[in-house]
């Protein structure tokens, strides 16, 4: 069954848009359980301020976020393809560097970039699930985390905490949401639980 | 008219509403939404001249910022 598991998640290409808390995450968890071809964009760099949740290290900062990712995910798994586009993703570029994904993964910091994204897939790629992440911000309230779906759209979160000066991203939170993503592109991609042997 | 918003039935006092509409008569305060009738994903600028009819199945998704 293991080697079932691995040979299916090896023929899969995921894509992950953004590489902040939610993507470096959702991409490692991915990478971890041997998804075989991973496609990273985010045009941002890395800063101290994000070691509070994004996997990336203190002597990575200074670097493209795609590139650091990518070496992340490659001490874990040097087997696993890696496309990294530092590019700021807009709807042209989603079909471009996407269109050949088995399931997409939003990761973006700002809403307006979710609603693009949502947009873009639904409209032009309806054939791929998107994996959405949707509030998150703040700690606790771990019962209201949920997924949420309608036809190849998911959203994973509470949909309501937004980040502020108040309520900031912090690790666990944004980690248990981007852990939900790579959960569902596994639920998606192998099917339920028990019907994949 | 009785629809379906979010998995739930509901009995609402209209014959029809435009999506617009839908979100004030239910106090959908969230101003970035995905929306979709019966399926169908109406986009914002579509949300004046949507409607939505008797049997309808809405979903409406909240987007909010942090990532």
């Amino acid at each position: 069954m293991a080697l079932t598991i691995e040979k299916r998640l090896g023929s899969i290409t995921v894509g992950i848009a953004g590489c902040g808390g939610l993507g470096s995450n959702c991409a490692v968890a991915l990478a971890r359980v041997g998804t075989g071809h991973l496609i990273l964009a985010d045009f941002d760099l890395v800063e101290q301020g994000n070691l509070n949740r994004q996997y990336y290290f203190l002597d990575q900062v200074g670097q493209q976020k795609v590139e650091a990712l990518k070496n992340n995910i490659h001490r874990i798994n040097p087997d696993i393809k890696i496309d990294a586009y530092p590019v700021m993703l807009d709807p042209d570029k989603i079909r471009d560097i996407f269109q050949e994904c088995d399931a997409i993964v939003e990761a973006f910091d700002r809403k307006e970039m979710k609603l693009m994204i949502a947009e873009t897939v639904l409209i032009h790629m309806p054939h791929i699930p998107l994996i959405m992440g949707s509030g998150l911000a703040g700690w606790g309230n771990n019962d209201q985390l949920a997924t949420r779906q309608s036809g190849n759209l998911y959203i994973c979160g509470d949909e309501s905490s937004e980040t502020s000066d108040v309520l900031p991203p912090l690790a666990p939170r944004v980690g248990i949401v981007a852990n939900m993503q790579a959960n569902v592109v596994m639920e998606i991609l192998l099917g339920k639980k028990g019907t994949i042997c | 008219m009785r629809i379906i918003l979010n998995n739930t039935e509901e009995e609402i006092i209209a014959n029809t509403l435009t999506i617009n509409e839908l979100l004030r008569y239910k106090n959908f305060t969230f101003r970035l939404l995905v929306i979709k009738i019966n399926g169908k994903l109406i986009r914002k600028e579509e949300y004046d001249t949507a409607v939505v009819r008797d049997g309808d199945n809405v979903v409406v998704m909240h987007l909010v910022s942090g990532g």
